[in-house]
């Protein structure tokens, strides 16, 4: 077994430097990183890609980092739940790259499975589609999209072993299996961190392989975008 | 009177067959789910990642880790299962998913659809619609048939950046059902109770064809 237990995301992050690109798993504000992205904070990193289905909120998530002014670019499929990130986008001072989810998902996955591009139809004939090679595949045009590889890759599991093999829980899974892929370096926080065998191999949904680094997290807020119930 | 939202929810309901995988977008598509056919099976499937959609949860069950592609708090019925945005969207590509349900600002005669930007205003992304409308086989627009200053939203070509093109089927709004031919062209099926195939033809900007009698939507 090889372990890959750091005691903290600290330690984790030590490494983490100006002017990288990161990849951070999660769908709006389900399983994302949190104690990963405070540290990222707290270190004051400048100059950052951040690859992110969303950017978090003002005061949470990824729009953390956006306060700060930490983030130079986002590459993203929807972030309209953002003031910071609105602001800053229309003045100019944050790049974006809207790329279609289903897109972004896949160009993870490529990027960490060794497949430098693919076709796929989402966006032919849109914006998204200018400038990018166009081929006929069954009578259907396809555009060329390309492979997303990150410096580091930073994903959030429920449980994890210390040889780094995770399962997520619900659909906190969403971005963070095609991205544990597709970082040079893969730090994964769970909420649980357990001994190697302690995990069934047959449930096991990233394998450890894709992880370099892995820790239990401090606490997990985990706070609802959008709490919608029926009455008792 | 033409249809509210609920209305239109439910009479997109009608359109569902049984055994179908149905991915359902934000807004008036949601409803759809309130209003399925009595007798049939389907799935919700939800882009974010899980097939087997249930109702919202009841008050203090609620799960952080249980979301739709809406962001909102949902449960998950017998069967369900979850997995990850790339295996997602291999349903979705691959044609896997029956029926897609979505909401649009403009819709054109050839089956363009816009629903993601308007520019000079704050862009949200498309988030997964792109995918979705360049691949589902069978798309079903819900839409008002006309915007707040009483334009029409149905046109011989989308003025709005497109999401997708060629792609919608049907389109279901508050004042008629109508199918997109191949060649272009809106053809009305079923008019909104009270609504008049006239009222139809004054909100409808783009080529609408009108063959024989309209018959009227029944909705209970």
């Amino acid at each position: 077994m090889i372990n890959k237990e750091v005691k903290s995301a600290e330690e984790a992050c030590q490494n983490i430097q100006d002017g990288m690109t990161i990849m951070l798993g999660g769908f709006g504000l389900c399983g994302i990183p949190e104690n990963c992205i405070q540290v990222l904070v707290d270190k004051e990193l400048q100059q950052l890609t951040c690859i992110s289905n969303n950017a978090g909120v003002d005061d949470f998530g990824l729009g953390l980092l956006l306060q700060k002014k930490q983030i130079k670019k986002m590459i993203s499929s929807y972030v309209g739940e953002n003031d910071e990130f609105e602001r800053q986008m229309l003045s100019g001072e944050l790049e974006v790259d809207l790329i279609p989810q289903g897109s972004l998902a896949e160009r993870c996955r490529a990027g960490g499975a060794g497949i430098p591009a693919f076709f796929t139809p989402a966006g032919y004939g849109t914006e998204v589609g200018e400038g990018k090679e166009v081929r006929e595949f069954n009578g259907k045009p396809h555009i060329l999209e390309s492979a997303l590889t990150a410096d580091y890759a930073i994903v959030k599991a429920w449980k994890g072993d210390k040889a780094g093999n995770l399962i997520y829980k619900g659909t906190a899974r969403n971005f963070n299996p095609p991205m544990a892929m597709a970082g040079k370096i893969t730090i994964a926080e769970v909420e649980e961190l357990v001994e190697p065998g302690e995990l069934n191999p047959n449930e096991i949904h990233t394998p450890g392989i894709f992880v370099q680094h892995i820790f239990q997290g401090e606490k997990f807020e985990k706070r609802i975008e959008q709490r919608t119930v029926i009455n008792k | 009177m033409a249809l509210d939202k609920n209305g239109i929810a439910k009479r997109i309901a009608q359109e569902l067959r049984d055994r179908w995988y149905v991915n359902l977008g934000i807004g008036i598509p949601t409803l759809v789910a309130n209003h399925i056919p009595k007798g049939i099976s389907v799935e919700f499937q939800s882009e974010n990642g899980i097939l087997g959609m249930g109702p919202f949860p009841i008050e203090g069950t609620e799960d952080a880790d249980l979301i739709n592609a809406g962001k909102q708090t949902i449960t998950d019925l017998p069967g369900a299962v979850y997995f990850d945005s790339s295996t997602s969207f291999a349903m979705i590509r691959g044609q896997h998913v029956q029926l897609t349900v979505l909401g649009a600002m403009e819709v054109s005669e050839n089956g363009d659809i816009a629903n993601w930007k308007i520019p000079g205003k704050m862009v949200k992304g498309m988030g997964g619609a792109m995918d979705l409308v360049a691949s589902a086989d069978n798309i079903i627009v819900a839409m008002m048939h006309t915007n707040k200053k009483g334009e029409s939203k149905i046109l011989p070509n989308c003025s709005l950046p497109l999401t997708g093109v060629n792609c919608v089927k049907k389109v279901v709004t508050n004042l008629a059902v109508m199918d997109i031919l191949e060649d272009g062209g809106f053809r009305l099926l079923e008019r909104a109770p009270g609504v008049s195939v006239e009222e139809i033809k004054k909100a409808t900007a783009g080529k609408l064809i009108i063959d024989g009698a309209i018959p009227e939507m029944s909705i209970d």
